[in-house]
């Protein structure tokens, strides 16, 4: 499903990823950790295409973009309606409801008729939780509910796979849960999901595969009881021990 | 007869000193207190000025300041275009004769023509107007006024190669040019038909008739014989109609004066002095010698007339030059946002030479003054390009670029104050820039730029004031007028004053309407 090679990203002289490979398989759930700075939410900003790579191919279903020297804004464009994005701060458009974000996307990009995006918008915020909610702003929501309208206005573009950067680290610990449901409830749907945490029980139960990243390299990767219990790397031992200083 | 013959720009810009683009303040205290003191003035103004003896004022002086208009224009006074340090002309050869005789040393004094009534009555600056000033029953209102020193006549001037007229009557659907507050003024407007267009001076309307904008100007003898010396575009239309009479004005409390200048003025007709200096500009003619028949049918007495009493004649006046503040501002700020827009995206989205080019139309148009843009649009697009724009299209252009430079930045601060996550929701929906910016980013930067939009609107009511530069009586324009013709400033002014502030407040109140419409957050 996804297929990444030799990705590059650099920031002026900093070079941010380098050379990533990256294989994912339909319906897998991969869990990015590793310190801030390493790279993991570049990454998954240039599987989006919010970031444009510097060198290495990006297929996702199907679609692949090669890094050169003049962007293919069609095949860019075209990447980047393979996947949605989660953001950490949500980033609802302020000035319309709920309903509207949802409905946003598939009015104006995929054209469907206002009755269309309307029974997709209402499907999808009953699909988490929010039917209620449908008529209030974002100011008028909690956290928690706007991430969820969130993961609904992405749903809406009837993505192949979803991208979560760090989707619960805004939120009141109360109300990760509520978020968290509707990710495991995708994940039994086969979704295919790469979801960057610092949850470390939530990655362990929720993963099927745990990458550590750290200086713009996948150091590590594995099923969660390898990478979380027993790691191989002396560098992913650090960093557990960090964020988890009673293991 | 004569205001500013060049627009002399310095002037009403600095008249407009105070003039700012601006926040709306919130001064209360402040407004009370100038209300305060206007009240004050009202009762200050009917104590009448102690009687002076003038004459042994004048003397103990022994200077005559005589008051006129040096951008007025040939023949009544002007620099010599070999000698432009010298001023010259029949009044100044007349005002320097008068003070001769009687053993003064002459002084003059600038002041714009349509004020030099006003400053002559409010007293201490000037002693006499020798300014092509009509002996007219309204001027006698104001000012005690001599015997006559020159006869003039109204003369229509068209383009050359008009079919001939027959005087005014033969003018009906025409537009005509005349001076303000003048004889031909008071002419034009009562003959039906007309459409007549007021300047504040006698050099524009004439361009304007050779560019077409007018079909033909009413002028006093004087200005038409020396604008159309030398002219081919121009010529005058029938034979010279409805003479009048330029006199001497003093201040009614200084009437005495008129018993010296009286004598003065028979003697210098007697004598051939006169004749000589008249001759010397080529304005006498076989009137003048009538100047000698003359009988006083008696000074006019000084009257004070009170526009707040009067309200029923100008309040309907100012409403309805209220209307064309009214159009001019609010097609003026249809033009600024629309434009604003359009050069706000040009700066922050478009390719770098766009991008420059927005800047530099931005800083321009707010780096220099709405004043000389407005010249620039009226009169110096009809002059290079032949492009004769209506003056109130060119006021609603100009006002419209001008402002547009201050919303584009207005528009810029609420683009910039949408935060980044915004734009990157929307591209991850799969948005162009172009949908982002419609759908996501401007609908939110509008909400945050309203409130200086909207303030920008209620500023723009009152600087919408300084198109009156283009012959549109707009508010301001109109309160000038009537107050110069009937001094009363404080009435008027406070009717104007009035009429702005329900035109403000009603817009301050419906942008907060809007406002409160737009706000995203409904609680």
């Amino acid at each position: 499903m996804i297929h990444v090679d030799a990705l590059t990203k650099r920031f002026g002289t900093l070079t941010v990823l380098d050379g990533i490979d990256h294989r994912q398989a339909e319906a897998e759930a991969v869990v990015l950790i590793g310190p801030s700075g390493c790279g993991k939410s570049t990454f998954l900003r240039c599987l989006n295409q919010l970031e444009s790579h510097d060198s290495g191919r990006i297929t996702i279903d199907g679609v692949t973009l090669d890094a050169g020297a003049r962007l293919d804004r069609e095949t860019q464009r075209r990447l980047r309606m393979q996947s949605g994005m989660v953001f950490q701060q949500f980033h609802l458009f302020p000035h319309r409801t709920a309903l509207e974000n949802v409905m946003e996307g598939p009015l104006h990009v995929l054209k469907l008729s206002k009755a269309e995006a309307e029974a997709r918008a209402h499907e999808l915020l009953k699909k988490v939780g929010l039917s209620d909610r449908a008529h209030f702003h974002p100011s008028q929501l909690s956290g928690g509910q706007q991430q969820r309208v969130a993961i609904a206005r992405a749903l809406a573009m009837q993505p192949r796979v979803m991208l979560f950067d760090e989707p619960t680290s805004a939120l009141d610990p109360e109300v990760r849960g509520e978020v968290l449901a509707v990710l495991h409830e995708l994940r039994e749907e086969g979704m295919t999901m790469l979801i960057i945490t610092h949850e470390m029980e939530f990655a362990h139960d929720f993963a099927d595969r745990v990458l550590f990243f750290e200086g713009g390299h996948v150091v590590e990767s594995g099923p969660p009881k390898q990478v979380l219990s027993d790691p191989v790397h002396a560098r992913t031992r650090e960093f557990l021990r960090r964020v988890r200083p009673r293991h | 007869m004569k205001p500013a013959a060049t627009p002399s720009l310095p002037e009403p810009a600095s008249r407009r000193a105070g003039w700012r683009r601006g926040r709306v303040s919130h001064q209360l205290p402040q407004c009370w207190l100038a209300i305060l003191t206007l009240f004050c003035g009202i009762f200050l103004s009917s104590a009448a000025p102690a009687k002076t003896n003038a004459w042994e004022l004048v003397q103990g002086r022994g200077v005559l300041r005589w008051g006129n208009d040096a951008e007025g224009g040939a023949p009544y006074i002007f620099h010599a275009p070999d000698h432009p340090e010298i001023l010259t002309g029949f009044e100044v050869d007349l005002a320097n004769e008068i003070a001769g005789r009687l053993k003064l040393r002459s002084e003059f004094v600038q002041g714009n023509w349509d004020m030099l009534v006003p400053t002559l009555r409010q007293g201490g600056s000037i002693d006499i107007i020798i300014a092509g000033l009509e002996r007219t029953p309204e001027n006698q209102a104001k000012v005690a006024m001599s015997r006559p020193y020159y006869f003039f006549a109204q003369q229509l001037v068209v383009r050359a190669g008009t079919p001939p007229v027959s005087g005014l009557a033969g003018m009906r659907g025409k537009k005509i040019g005349v001076l303000s507050g003048t004889a031909s003024q008071r002419l034009a407007e009562a003959e039906p038909g007309v459409e007549v267009k007021v300047y504040q001076d006698n050099v524009n309307y004439f361009r304007d008739l050779e560019v077409g904008r007018l079909d033909a100007v009413l002028t006093d003898t004087p200005i038409a014989r020396a604008y159309l010396s030398g002219n081919t575009k121009l010529i005058p239309a029938g034979p010279p109609f409805a003479r009048g009479a330029y006199a001497i004005a003093v201040r009614h409390d200084e009437a005495s004066l008129l018993e010296l200048l009286n004598p003065l003025i028979a003697s210098m007709l007697s004598d051939g002095t006169l004749e000589r200096i008249y001759t010397k500009y080529g304005l006498w003619n076989d009137d003048q010698p009538r100047l000698a028949d003359w009988k006083d049918e008696g000074q006019v007495g000084e009257q004070h007339r009170s526009a707040l009493r009067e309200w029923s004649t100008y309040l309907p006046l100012l409403l309805k030059a209220a209307v064309t503040t009214v159009w001019v501002t609010c097609g003026g700020m249809v033009v600024a946002v629309v434009w604003g827009l359009v050069l706000a995206l040009a700066r922050l989205e478009g390719p770098r030479p766009v991008r420059w080019a927005a800047i530099a139309y931005i800083e321009v148009f707010r780096g220099t003054p709405l004043l000389l843009q407005i010249y620039f649009l009226y009169f110096g697009l009809a002059q290079q390009f032949g492009l004769r724009l209506p003056a109130g299209v060119a006021a609603i252009v100009s006002l419209g670029l001008n402002y547009a430079a201050n919303e584009a930045e207005n528009y810029r601060a609420g683009l910039q104050a949408v935060p980044r996550g915004q734009s990157e929701a929307a591209a991850a929906l799969g948005m162009s820039r172009a949908l982002a910016l419609r759908r996501v980013l401007l609908p939110q930067a509008l909400r945050i730029a309203l409130p200086s939009i909207t303030n920008d609107f209620i500023a723009m009511f009152k600087d919408s004031s300084i198109v009156s530069v283009i012959a549109l009586v707009e508010l301001t324009k109109q309160y000038q007028i009537r107050a110069i013709d009937t001094g009363d400033y404080v009435g008027l002014g406070l009717m104007t004053a009035g009429i702005y502030f329900v035109m403000s407040y009603a817009a301050s109140l419906g942008a907060r309407q809007l406002e409160r419409k737009l706000r995203h957050d409904p609680r």
